[in-house]
């Protein structure tokens, strides 16, 4: 079959989710971003969810996320995107409400919001995107960035004894009793990017349910924080990030 | 009741939808009363004491950009943390309403009474160009009504309102009418009243927004100017004062919220000394009442303005003359406020009379 | 046996040339055109070998932007 029949014959199995729209997004050429913005564009389209989705955006690479994907947002002041979703869940018990935060906004400026919306048990999703890094401003350290790493603050890479440790945000979030579903995932390779997209369905139906605050951390790169191509960050986020940042299901209260 | 409580009692009869606060004195018994009343079983609302001053007001912007009626409480050094929040606010034209139940600074200060947030309240607070409308309560009863009348203005200008309250106000007890309950907006109203609401999106209309960024100098820049037209609006329609013995006033004495009123004792010693001294009471501190102070301004000798602060509305009063006259000040800060007699002391030796 | 045949279309105007398709592509089907940009000024992918396509649809799956789609046809003996 010569490939115009098999257009023809054929069924689509994959394209752009008619949710994400036309607009170019602004990430660099290889960004975990655009992967996990289809992945949200997907499952609400999937869910038939679109005019119940209020989605809050973050300061940080992500602040103009309002602009790809076709659902009402509020984009948030740095760090405080889970008080607006509290409020705005809470007011508003019928919509499907999320957060989208990079490491910095969730896991500096932003630890007590999300902390505190997590041990409340917020009926929330957060989709936190931890790639180790300031991309917005230019590759600074993050809480996140892993020992060792060179970043434009850490020039020598990090070192503990003057930056601290890596701040392992998610493990904290699985020990609160407010979340329900806290899980570690990845968009480097297609089974990883099914795996994420599963992580994501799950946690807005958890929203909808009532079940407490689901958090859906994906491990990412920054190819221009981390200054390499996009395949070459995504082998060193495997040899690397993963360590520090296993994947998996860190709590579930679907199978306790 | 005191102060606060009418408060608290006001915002569940209004129709409130959300109230989000971080305790801090003198201004916990809003938080208290809600609590108590849990209002969450009668009208609907929510009340949550949030972690911090900043998730406060941050869950007021987020449930004001849902369309819903949503407010804030707290005092002096909680209100610094809160301002970049309100300028988020005021750059997304939210309707909310901020209370402030000024306690004296600077620095953690104390506990106290005051009036040195003043410039705080006028003048923006947080970063960039805008504007609140900033309400000044000298009574029980106006903590109550300003409740309602201050969600009214924020609505009808899609702007924060913040309620300039004190220790003084916030404390103390006198009888107080509330208003009559009336039931909360629904969901229908707001999507009808609040277009640009962010509520989900239904399948005929292009996704709410909220967003304070703008990264095209042009288009921010006419945002900008928006916001002034509207700010020039709101100076034009909503300057409100409230005067005592003005008719025949060779003195005027400027004074807002419990200073106003010992003013006002100050205002009938005077007289009954012989001293033919008024007292204009600003009800809105933005917009300013300039238009009356430049009218009375013209009949008077000498204005003396009274504040618990260091000179803070003493600016705008002399901005709202037109013509050279002796503007004074005279204030207690730290906590202290001053009895009618000190009032009465400091007119007889500025003017020298 | 039923073979499994696929073919892909690639919005180059949207494409940014990141190349993890190229890489997720099992079969070969995809290469980065470094000799031609699009109107935005980045190099693009092509399907230089249709034929080898099985519409698995890992290269779109991978994509940051969304930019392919996937047919697939199961051709039965």
């Amino acid at each position: 079959m010569t490939k115009e029949e098999i257009k023809q014959a054929g069924t689509v199995v994959a394209c752009k989710p008619r949710l994400l729209n036309d607009n170019t997004m602004h990430y660099c050429p290889g960004c975990s971003h655009g992967v996990v913005h289809k992945l949200v564009a997907e499952v609400i389209e999937e869910m038939g969810a679109e005019h119940i989705a209020i989605a809050i955006a973050p300061v940080g690479c992500a602040v103009m996320a309002y602009n790809y994907i076709d659902v009402d947002w509020i984009e948030a002041a740095h760090g405080r995107a889970p008080a607006i979703a509290t409020a705005v869940k809470r007011l508003n018990p019928s919509r499907l409400v999320f957060t989208y935060q990079g490491d910095g906004d969730l896991a500096a400026i932003g630890t007590a919001e999300t902390i505190h919306a997590a041990n409340r048990g917020e009926n929330i999703a957060i989709i936190f995107i931890n790639n180790g890094i300031y991309g917005m401003t230019g590759g600074q350290m993050a809480p996140t960035t892993l020992e060792g790493m060179v970043t434009s603050t850490t020039p020598y890479g990090r070192r503990v004894d003057l930056n601290g440790y890596p701040l392992n945000i998610t493990d904290l979030m699985a020990r609160l009793p407010g979340t329900c579903y806290v899980t570690r995932q990845s968009v480097h390779t297609a089974p990883a990017v099914k795996k994420t997209k599963k992580a994501i369905r799950q946690a807005f139906e958890n929203s909808m349910a009532g079940k407490g605050t689901s958090v859906v951390e994906v491990v990412s790169t920054c190819v221009s924080g981390w200054k390499m191509t996009p395949e070459k960050a995504n082998e060193w986020m495997a040899e690397h990030m993963l360590e520090k940042y296993p994947l998996g299901d860190l709590k579930n209260v679907d199978n306790e | 009741m005191k102060g606060n409580e009418a408060i608290a009692h006001a915002a569940v009869r209004y129709g409130v939808d959300g109230y989000f606060g971080y305790p801090i004195t003198p201004q916990s018994e809003i938080l208290e009363t809600l609590e108590e009343l849990m209002p969450w079983d009668t009208t609907g609302m929510v009340v949550l004491q949030a972690e911090s001053e900043i998730a406060a007001i941050n869950m007021v912007y987020g449930g004001a950009a849902t369309g819903k009626a949503c407010m804030t409480s707290s005092s002096s050094p909680g209100i610094s943390l809160k301002q970049e929040g309100i300028s988020y606010i005021a750059a997304g034209e939210l309707p909310a309403l901020i209370i402030n139940c000024m306690r004296g600074g600077p620095g953690l200060g104390t506990i106290q009474p005051s009036q040195s947030d003043y410039f705080q309240a006028t003048k923006g607070g947080g970063h960039g160009d805008y504007r609140l409308i900033v309400l000044a309560p000298a009574s029980v009863q106006e903590m109550a009504d300003f409740v309602g009348l201050g969600f009214d203005l924020a609505f009808k200008y899609r702007n924060p309102v913040m309620m300039l309250a004190d220790g003084v106000v916030g404390q103390m007890m006198e009888r107080v009418k509330l208003p009559a309950p009336r039931p909360r907006r629904t969901d229908d109203e707001i999507a009808r009243t609040c277009p640009w609401a962010v509520t989900g999106r239904p399948e005929w209309r292009k996704p709410n927004i909220m967003t304070t960024l703008e990264l095209v100098p042009q288009a921010m820049e006419d945002h900008n100017k928006h916001l002034q037209e509207k700010y020039r609006l709101i100076e034009q329609n909503e300057a409100r004062c409230e005067e005592h013995f003005t008719d025949d006033a060779e003195y005027l004495i400027v004074a807002f919220g419990c200073v106003a009123r010992i003013c006002q004792k100050a205002v009938e010693e005077a007289r009954a000394a012989g001293i033919k001294v008024g007292l204009l009471r600003p009800i809105t501190l933005w917009p300013f009442p300039a238009g009356e102070i430049k009218r009375l301004s013209k009949q008077v000798k000498g204005i003396l303005v009274v504040e618990l602060n260091a000179g803070q509305m003493i600016e705008d009063v002399r901005l709202s003359l037109d013509e050279i006259k002796p503007v004074h000040h005279f204030g207690r800060m730290g906590g202290i406020v001053m009895d009618p007699d000190e009032v009465l002391v400091a007119l007889k030796e500025r003017f020298e009379l | 046996m039923a073979r499994i045949t696929g073919a892909v279309d690639i919005d180059r105007e949207r494409c940014k040339g990141c190349d993890l398709c190229v890489v997720a592509c099992p079969c070969n089907v995809l290469t980065l055109q470094t000799k031609d940009v699009n109107d935005r000024g980045y190099h693009f992918v092509a399907d230089t070998a249709p034929e080898a396509c099985i519409g698995c649809a890992a290269c779109a799956t991978v994509c940051p932007d969304g930019c392919i789609t996937v047919y697939r046809v199961v051709e039965k003996p």
